[in-house]
């Protein structure tokens, strides 16, 4: 008679293996739920009781005096900033000010690129000879960081606001105009083809069929293009701004007011934050239908 | 009306190294009016260029396609096309896909949505005309899909394996239903299905293509249409003994192709 050998792991193992199995195989779904869908789950809970863990962390160690102020000021310290910043303002201006002035250039450049960005890009998607011309320069100059050719926008354009946004412009236009681009492609050839049977003209295959289908790439590059946007801010307004929130940024930091960059850095991301909910509603009012066909 | 196909022929060039194809050779075809034409074969036979080029999208190499005498020069609405998966506009609800061709042809709002209702009633779908189509159904979907088709009011309905992605149950419903309307509407339909019993439940005339070159290697004229027309149950029909030997028949001309593989 042979030894019995065991078919059990070891306990250790059990656990260890317990534990990994979630990513091996998921548990069956509740009704109402899909099984094996990526990433599905709420995460409103986890992400805010991320953040409130973040601000304690920061609080302690400052309350601990752990680290400097003039390193890491606390969270008390950005808030009277900010109220004070609101009612006294920053160099004479006040904050609504500078955020306001902030906002336009890089809303100004925004729409600015997708109203020439999103027609030019379904342009390049809809005809050879358009991308051919315009392909090689965007590629070109797409992946140059902003703070390159900074210097030439100010030679050529001056120190004027037209500089500033064409800056931002440029950072925003690129991806816009690429995702249009690709947009073109996401019509289906069969409904292409669908509508050409029924008698449509090659404008109304545009209009009704390859632009709606475009509009969800169109509208994600848009989000993607706004981020672009904000990011170039703060080397916009590195040109002889007097009044921005990226201004207000590159100042405090000359200064060491810690509180204040932070502050500033907190309302730039506020901005874009909620400006990126918005696109988030948009779009799910105007492409319900995203991913569902 | 009538639609003509003379000497037809599609050859696909030498691309990446593969040698050119001949997916077409001297076709000849004509559709009459009231004709319910079946297109059967194995894959590669040219059933779907064949379509393409009925359709307009493609151009024959040689020979000539010709609808009441005029020569067909592209894809226009006397033409309209049935496909595989649907291919309806999700962003628009199910009353504005069906009504979707007569928005094309400039119909105003109110009769094309006039049109589209009947449409939408004889293919059971009222009820749901504001629903929006990726809600529906996939047998829901397709027949929105011959819905929108109809609505066109093609002298010539092209249907690419319209019922192929739908289950048995659902398949055999919309197969009475195709022909129900068939024969209400008078129109002339050219069908392609890899189903050789819908084929000839459904056809008034099929043609068995075979591949390489695809050309028409038979044609049979199929009375079972007229005969679920005039009443006969189609259960009924397609145990009868006739269907069925037409069947087998049908089946050892494709399986003899597929085995020359």
């Amino acid at each position: 008679m042979t030894d019995h050998i065991s078919t059990k792991a070891p306990a250790w193992r059990q656990t260890v293996g317990g534990w990994m199995a979630q990513f091996s195989r998921s548990r069956p779904t509740r009704p109402g739920e899909t099984y094996g869908v990526p990433g599905q789950g709420e995460t409103v809970v986890l992400s805010l009781a991320t953040i409130a863990a973040f601000i304690f962390v920061w609080w302690l160690v400052t309350a601990l005096g752990l680290v400097k102020p003039l390193f890491v000021p606390s969270p008390q310290a950005i808030l009277s900033k900010f109220v004070d910043i609101l009612t006294a303002g920053f160099t004479g201006t006040p904050l609504w000010e500078h955020a306001g002035i902030s906002a336009a250039r890089v809303f100004g450049a925004f729409l600015l690129a997708c109203a020439i960005g999103v027609p030019l890009g379904l342009a390049m998607g809809m005809s050879p000879l358009v991308r051919g011309i315009f392909d090689p320069p965007i590629e070109f100059y797409r992946p140059i960081p902003p703070l390159a050719y900074l210097p030439l926008m100010i030679i050529w354009f001056g120190i004027g606001e037209v500089s500033k946004v064409l800056l931002i412009f440029l950072s925003v236009f690129a991806p816009v105009a690429l995702g249009a681009k690709a947009g073109v492609r996401s019509a289906a050839i069969e409904q292409i083809h669908a509508a050409y049977s029924f008698g449509a003209s090659r404008w109304q295959v545009l209009r009704y069929v390859i632009l709606p289908s475009a509009l969800p790439e169109i509208l994600t590059a848009m989000r993607i293009g706004i981020g672009f946007g904000w990011t170039t801010l703060v080397a916009a307004e590195m040109v002889a701004a007097t009044k921005g929130i990226g201004y207000m940024v590159l100042t405090a930091s000359q200064f060491l007011q810690t509180a204040t960059v932070i502050m500033g850095i907190i309302v730039i991301a506020a901005i874009a934050y909620a400006f990126d909910l918005l696109m988030r509603f948009i779009e799910r009012r105007v492409v319900p239908w995203k991913g569902r066909m | 009306m009538a639609l003509e196909i003379s000497q037809a022929s599609v050859e696909f060039p030498a691309a990446n190294g593969r040698p050119p194809v001949e997916a077409l050779r001297r076709v000849d075809l004509t559709i009459e009016p009231g004709d319910f034409t079946v297109a059967l074969g194995a894959s590669g036979c040219g059933k779907s260029t064949l379509l393409n080029l009925i359709a307009g999208f493609l151009a024959p190499s040689s020979g000539d396609i010709r609808l009441d005498g005029a020569a067909v020069e592209g894809p226009s609405a006397d033409r309209s096309v049935v496909f595989q998966k649907h291919a309806l506009l999700p962003w628009l609800n199910v009353i504005d896909n069906v009504a979707f061709g007569l928005k094309l042809q400039g119909t105003p709002k109110e009769q094309r949505y006039e049109v589209a209702e009947k449409f939408i009633g004889l293919l059971g779908l009222a009820g749901f005309e504001k629903s929006p189509v990726y809600s529906l159904s996939g047998g829901m979907q397709q027949r929105v899909g011959i819905a929108r088709a109809l609505t066109c009011d093609p002298k010539l309905l092209l249907m690419d394996e319209p019922l192929g992605a739908l289950d048995a149950l659902t398949r055999e419903r919309a197969q009475e239903l195709i022909l129900r309307i068939w024969k209400d509407t008078g129109k002339s339909v050219f069908f392609i299905t890899h189903s050789v019993e819908e084929a000839l439940f459904m056809g008034t005339r099929l043609i068995v293509m075979s591949p390489r070159p695809g050309r028409i290697a038979h044609t049979f004229d199929l009375p079972f249409s007229q005969r679920f027309c005039d009443g006969e149950p189609a259960r009924q029909i397609k145990a009868s003994s006739d269907f069925v030997s037409l069947r087998e028949e049908v089946l050892a001309i494709i399986f003899a192709d597929e085995e020359e593989e």
